[in-house]
């Protein structure tokens, strides 16, 4: 049976992917290579780690403007997450999840950190505010 | 959403395509944050630069700039952050014909909307400072912060397309930072140590925001014994804002408004000397080669052009080491009359105007030039700048220009 956890209605299309998970924040402009796909911060807790056609599961979104273009950028590059979801975003992260039509949601009863495990199956329904977990290994 | 007739009217088209996309977009980001409605805004300030747009991005705005002028041009005041590239100096930084070529073709298209190219990140310094009360879309998290706090007046965050679709309908949905109820106080914070310089100022405000760590937090600055000036709290908002994303804090006494709190006033947590110290300790890498100085991050104010000039008269940078001075286009033209540009440019460093480093295809210019070690008194700007590549250190303004002369961080 697929666990199914409630959020606020989000923004962009329904999709389905892999998650990957960390309790940190987010920004494309303070934590990406944007060229090679990878987070590039090396404090952050997932340096190193391609980001590319994963669900992103982060806790919130870092100061900065230039998310809002850049995920319209990642996306035509196609260099980029296939869904967002966070405890709480800023307006950066809504706006640039709006222009660019990139599937993001927020606002759940609990940690989206601890809810979700990298790996997880995940199908992320924006307009329903729900996300599937389809699919956990043990 | 409650809509006016001539909102409806936009979102129906028939206002033409530009503005049907632009309150679109508006709606969809209004109705995520639960907006009731719109609020009118008296001016829109842009953040397009080509690193963040890329290609795809200029195109965007190339496609909006080709509709009739009378469906495209901007309806409040508009102004523009810094741009990409100093045509001037571009060559000299590293950067390409390419990047210069890309500029060229976003600075026509943002002309077609007739906005007003400032080129700043320090447009309340410089060209038109809001009031309190004054609901605006600003579109620099540095920006906003003052604006907000010092000034009193009211934005949220609004990244380049929003920021453009509130140029477009002269208004953004009210949510956020437009409301009463998210301008109270969340958290205290007491001051027991004066910040000796801007570094410190921006210290300070980086402790603050990874204690935040939350747009939605609104510190409470308590402590703050002489009235700091407006360069300070330049520095202070922006790493605040850069390191916690947070948009608004109140200093009792100083800032605009008094502030509330929703319920009793929660528990202050301390900041003193020692706490900055170990800000600045993180940065520290005493003797290493340094490749290049940044002053910039958010650009400078007159009086701090003037600052660098000092510190550089009669001196010489090391060869092996780059001074860059960002600043707006006002501020140049103002330093240029006035003798500060020859002064500074005299020692070998380099000045530029309408730019910022940070938006300026910073990891390409740390390959192109083999910059690592980086030296800047912008707490900003250390915080950014190390998922490029490069290896900050934070310190006063005395002590990069030092460090620039003698070629290694002292």
């Amino acid at each position: 049976m697929p666990i199914l956890l409630y959020c606020h209605k989000g923004i962009g299309p329904a999709v389905n992917g892999t998650a990957l998970v960390a309790a940190d924040n987010f920004s494309a402009r303070y934590d990406l290579d944007r060229k090679n796909g990878v987070f590039s911060r090396p404090s952050h807790k997932l340096a190193g780690q391609s980001y590319v056609g994963c669900v992103l599961v982060l806790d919130t979104a870092k100061g900065g403007v230039a998310t809002a273009w850049m995920l319209h950028e990642m996306k035509t590059r196609g260099i980029i997450p296939r869904g967002l979801i966070f405890n709480r975003v800023n307006p950066i992260l809504a706006q640039g999840a709006a222009f660019a039509d990139v599937a993001l949601v927020d606002r759940f009863d609990g940690d989206v950190t601890q809810l979700f495990r990298t790996g997880d199956g995940l199908r992320v329904d924006p307009a329903a505010g729900l996300v599937e977990i389809l699919k956990r290994d043990r | 959403m409650r809509l006016t007739e001539e909102e409806k009217a936009m979102l129906a088209g028939e206002l033409g395509e530009v503005r049907r996309w632009a309150i679109t977009h508006q709606a969809a980001v209004g109705a995520f944050f639960d907006a009731a409605d719109f609020v009118p805004v008296s001016q829109a300030h842009i953040m397009a630069d080509t690193e963040s747009l890329g290609e795809a991005g200029v195109r965007f705005l190339e496609a909006l700039a080709a509709a009739p002028e009378a469906e495209r041009r901007v309806r409040v005041p508009t102004i523009t952050d810094p741009r990409g590239v100093d045509f001037r100096v571009y060559r000299r930084l590293g950067q390409t014909p390419e990047m210069a070529a890309l500029e060229i073709r976003a600075i026509e298209a943002l002309r077609a909307f007739d906005m007003l190219m400032t080129d700043t990140c320090i447009n309340y310094q410089t060209v038109m400072a809001p009031i309190r009360g004054d609901h605006v879309a600003f579109g620099d998290t540095g920006v906003v912060i003052y604006s907000n706090s010092v000034l009193g007046a009211r934005s949220n965050f609004e990244g380049g397309p929003s920021a453009l679709a509130a140029a477009l309908t002269g208004r953004t949905a009210r949510y956020g930072f437009h409301l009463d109820a998210c301008r109270r106080g969340t958290r205290r914070f007491r001051l027991t140590a004066t910040p000796a310089d801007f570094s410190e100022w921006g210290a300070v405000g980086g402790i603050i925001g990874e204690a935040c760590g939350s747009y939605w937090e609104v510190p409470v600055i308590e402590g703050v014994e002489a009235v700091p000036d407006s360069d300070a709290l330049k520095h202070f908002g922006t790493a605040l804002a850069s390191l916690g994303s947070v948009a608004l804090f109140h200093m009792p006494g100083i800032t605009a408004e008094e502030p509330a709190f929703a319920g009793s006033p929660p528990a202050a947590s301390v900041i003193g000397r020692s706490a900055i110290a170990a800000f600045l300790t993180r940065y520290a890498a005493h003797d290493d080669k340094l490749d290049v100085v940044v002053f910039g991050a958010p650009q400078l104010s007159l009086f701090e052009m003037k600052a660098v000039a000092q510190a550089l008269d009669g001196r010489r940078v090391h060869p092996d080491t780059t001074v860059i001075v960002t600043t707006s286009p006002e501020i140049k033209h103002a330093a240029d009359r006035m003798g500060l540009t020859r002064r500074i440019e005299a020692s070998g460093a380099v000045v530029a105007q309408g730019i910022c480093f940070y938006q300026s295809y910073a990891r390409e210019m740390a390959e192109a030039n083999g910059w690592t070690r980086l030296m800047t008194n912008s707490a900003k700007l250390v915080n950014i700048i190390a998922g490029y590549g490069y290896r900050p250190t934070l310190a006063s303004l005395e002590h990069c220009i030092d460090s620039a002369i003698a070629g290694r961080v002292l």
